[in-house]
C-alpha cells in the first residue's frame, strides 16, 4: 500500500466531558480577553520610530517627565484585542435582536453601497452649493417621501437622533406659543405613564412642566383622566404621545385625543419611534398630529445601536411649519439651495440645531430603502412587522402572560405573572443569553409588572421566529416551574452575571495598575 | 404620631405640624435594589402631588410625590452615600425628608396602615 498509513482518528472518542475550566480562561474558540491596559506593557510597541537627531526641547521645560500610562502593544496584539472584543458582541448581523422599542432591523447592504458612492461619500458640507446639487436633491426627495408617508406639509431634516427630533418638535411648539403671546402662560405638557423616558426629559429641557396621564386597563391613555385634566387646567401647551404606544398597542382614541388637545389650545406631539408599525397604512397627519420625529435608524433601516449615528427628521403641521429650524433645502429656478439664515422666508424659525444639515449618510441609506421597497413594499414592512410580533405573542401566550388582551402591533409585551416565586424577569433575560440571543427589553414600559417587550421586526423569517420562540418558551417553562438554575444564568457567556447593584452603587470608573509589589511577588 | 400612606406608595409620619416622608416597604421591594436617591433640600416648597424626590433602582427611575404640600425642613443626606438604606429600612432610617405641613387638612384623603395594607393586597 503506497498511501500514508499513519493517520489520525476522524471520529470523536469518549472523553471527560466534565472538563470545563481551562488554564487560559478561554472556552474553546471563545477567547478570554483582558482590558487593553492589561494586555499592554510599557516595553512593547507597535511602531518603530527613529530617534530624532536633534531632540531639542521646545516646550520651555514643561515636557512630561513621567510615564504616559498608555499601554504598549504590538500591531497583532492590538488587532487581536479588538477582534476578540468584536466576537463577544451581539449584532443584528448575528441573529434576531428582540429588543422592544428599539426596532433592531436588518440594515440592507444595498443602502451601504449607495452611501459609499463617491458623489455622496466624498463631498463636504462647506462645498459651494452649485457643486452638490445631487446631494441637495436627495435631501429634498427624502423630505418629499417623509411628508407623503406622514401626510404632513413640512419636515425639518436636520435633527440627528430621535430625542433630538423630539427637541425640534417641542421647540417648534414653544416658538408657536411664544408667537401667540402664550409662551409664559401655557407650560403644561401631558405625557402618558408608558412614554419613552426621553419625552418628559425633552419637555423639561424646553422649559415645560410635565403632567403624567395614567394608562387604563387596556394599556391606552385613560380618557377620563385626560378629560379631567383638560377641564381643570388652562395652561395646556400640548401632549406627547407615542403611537403605537410603548405597550405595542394602537392608541384607538388618538383622533379624539388630538381634537381635545386642539380644543384646549395645545399642540399634539407624536413620538414617531414606532412609525415602523404603521408606515404606508396610517398617515399621522390624518390623526391630527402637529409634530412627529421619524427615526430613520428604526423605520427606514439605517444602522444604529453602535452601528451608526441616528437621524430624526421631524415632520410639522401647517401650524408649526413656519417655526422649523434652519437650514432646510428649497428648490427654485436655479436649482436646489439651503436656507441658512433666520430672515426672509425663515424669519420665524426657532433657530438652528446642527452645524450643517443633518446626517447625510443616513439620508442616502433611508432613501435607498424607500426606493428599493417602493410604496407597496413599505406598506408590507409594517404589515410583516405586526404579523411577526403577533406570531410571537400567539406562540408564547401559552407559557407566558401577555400584558394586555387582544392583538398587538409591532411588539409583544408580557408581564412576569407566569413566573414562580423568586424567579424574575431578569433571570429570564439572562437565560436567553445562554440560548444565544440578546435579551428582550425588560422592566419597560413601567406600567407593566416585570415587563418583557419583544420586537422581532419584519426582518425575521418564520423559521427564525420559531427558533427564538422555542428557546424563550423553554426558558419561560423553567421560570414557571421555579427552576433555580435560572438565577445563575448566563452559565455559558464569557462573563457570569454581573452585580448590577454594586456596579451602580460603587462604580469603578478608572483602571488602576496593580501595585509593583504584587507584580514582583507573582 | 400617626402614619399615613398614599396610593403612590409614599408614607408620612406626622408629629404636630411636621411630617417625615419616605417610600413604603412595598415600594422598596417592587423597585428592587435602590442605587440612587435624590432628596429635596431644606427650604424647598411643594404642593401636594408634586415631584419631590427621585429614587433609582437597577430596574427603573421613579419620581416620589409629595403626600402633602409644605416646606422641607430637612432632607436625609445620608441616603446619597448609602442608598441601600431605603431597601434595608424603608419606613425607618430610609426616610427621605421632613416637611412642615401647609395644610393638615390634606392628610384627610390619605390611607391609614390597615387601609394601605388592603390596598397593596389588591394590586
Amino acid at each position: 500500500m503506497g498511501m500514508q498509513s499513519i493517520g489520525r482518528p476522524t471520529a470523536p472518542v469518549a472523553a471527560n466531558a466534565s472538563l470545563s475550566e481551562t488554564v487560559s480562561g478561554s472556552k474553546g474558540l471563545q477567547q478570554r480577553e483582558d482590558l487593553i491596559f492589561e494586555v499592554g506593557a510599557w516595553d512593547k510597541t507597535g511602531v518603530d520610530l527613529p530617534t530624532p537627531k536633534r531632540n531639542r526641547d521646545r516646550l520651555g521645560g514643561v515636557t512630561r517627565g513621567t510615564d504616559t500610562s498608555l499601554p504598549g502593544l504590538s500591531e497583532p496584539e492590538a488587532v487581536r484585542h479588538y477582534m476578540r472584543l468584536s466576537q463577544k458582541n451581539y449584532a443584528i448581523d448575528l441573529g434576531l435582536f428582540p429588543l422592544g422599542s428599539c426596532t433592531m432591523k436588518h440594515n440592507p447592504r444595498l443602502n451601504e453601497k449607495a452611501a459609499r458612492m463617491p458623489g455622496f461619500a466624498d463631498i463636504h458640507p462647506m462645498q459651494p452649493q452649485r457643486t452638490i446639487q445631487g446631494a441637495l436633491e436627495l435631501i429634498d426627495e427624502l423630505a418629499t417621501w417623509l411628508k407623503t408617508l406622514t401626510g404632513m406639509p413640512a419636515v425639518a431634516m436636520s435633527p440627528k437622533a430621535g430625542a433630538h427630533g423630539e427637541l425640534c418638535g417641542m421647540l417648534a411648539i414653544r416658538q408657536a406659543l411664544i408667537a401667540r403671546g402664550e409662551g409664559e402662560t401655557r407650560k403644561r405638557v401631558l405625557v402618558p405613564a408608558s412614554a419613552h423616558g426621553t419625552n418628559p426629559a425633552t419637555a423639561i429641557q424646553c422649559g415645560f412642566i410635565v403632567d403624567e396621564i395614567k394608562a387604563d386597563k387596556r394599556g391606552r391613555v385613560d380618557m377620563a383622566e385626560l378629560r379631567g385634566k383638560l377641564e381643570t387646567t388652562d395652561d395646556i401647551a400640548g401632549i406627547m404621545l407615542t403611537n403605537p404606544n410603548t405597550c405595542g398597542l394602537f392608541e384607538t382614541d388618538i383622533k379624539e385625543i388630538a381634537d381635545l388637545i386642539h380644543a384646549a389650545g395645545g399642540y399634539f406631539y407624536c413620538d414617531g419611534a414606532n412609525f415602523n408599525a404603521i408606515v404606508g397604512r396610517v398617515r399621522p397627519g390624518d390623526l391630527g398630529v402637529d409634530a412627529m420625529h421619524i427615526n430613520l435608524h428604526k423605520t427606514f433601516s439605517t444602522p444604529h445601536g453602535g452601528g451608526g449615528p441616528g437621524s430624526g427628521p421631524t415632520v410639522l403641521s401647517d401650524a408649526l411649519a413656519p417655526f422649523a429650524p434652519v437650514p432646510y433645502v428649497v428648490k427654485d429656478e436655479d436649482g436646489f439651495r439651503l436656507v441658512e439664515d433666520i430672515e426672509g422666508e425663515a424669519a420665524q424659525a426657532f433657530g438652528r440645531m446642527v452645524a450643517f444639515h443633518g446626517q447625510m449618510g443616513m439620508f442616502v441609506r433611508a432613501l435607498t430603502y424607500m426606493l428599493s421597497h417602493g410604496a407597496d413594499g413599505l406598506k408590507q414592512v409594517a404589515e410583516d412587522a405586526v404579523l411577526n410580533a403577533n406570531y410571537i405573542q400567539s406562540r408564547l401566550k401559552g407559557v407566558m402572560t401577555p400584558a394586555f388582551d387582544g392583538y398587538c402591533m409591532h411588539e409583544a409585551l408580557f408581564s412576569d405573572e407566569f413566573t414562580a416565586d423568586g424567579i424574575e424577569t431578569i433571570d429570564i433575560a439572562k437565560a436567553l443569553i445562554d440560548e444565544g440571543y440578546h435579551p428582550m427589553t425588560m422592566y419597560f414600559p413601567l406600567v407593566v409588572h416585570g415587563a418583557m417587550l419583544i420586537e422581532p421586526t419584519e426582518t425575521e423569517s418564520k423559521q427564525e421566529l420559531d427558533r427564538f420562540c422555542d428557546a424563550l418558551a423553554s426558558v419561560a417553562t423553567k421560570a414557571a416551574a421555579g427552576d433555580a438554575s435560572l438565577k445563575g444564568a448566563p452559565h455559558l457567556a464569557p462573563k457570569k452575571r454581573l452585580d448590577e447593584t454594586r456596579a451602580a452603587r460603587k462604580p469603578i470608573l478608572k483602571w488602576t495598575p496593580p501595585e509593583p509589589e504584587a507584580i514582583a511577588a507573582e | 404620631m400617626t402614619t399615613y400612606f398614599t396610593e403612590d406608595h409614599e408614607w408620612i409620619s406626622v408629629d404636630g405640624d411636621t411630617g417625615t416622608v419616605g417610600i413604603t416597604k412595598y415600594a422598596a421591594e417592587q423597585l428592587g435594589d435602590v442605587v440612587f436617591v435624590e432628596v429635596p433640600e431644606a427650604g424647598a416648597s411643594f404642593g401636594k402631588g408634586d415631584d419631590m424626590a427621585v429614587v433609582e433602582s437597577v430596574k427603573a427611575a421613579s419620581d416620589v410625590y409629595a403626600p402633602v404640600g409644605g416646606e422641607i425642613t430637612e432632607g436625609n443626606g445620608d441616603l446619597a452615600d448609602a442608598p441601600e438604606t431605603v431597601n434595608e429600612d424603608p419606613e425607618g432610617k430610609g426616610w427621605f425628608c421632613k416637611i412642615k405641613l401647609a395644610d393638615k387638612g390634606e392628610l384627610d384623603g390619605l390611607m391609614d396602615a390597615a387601609a394601605y395594607k388592603a390596598y397593596c393586597e389588591g394590586l
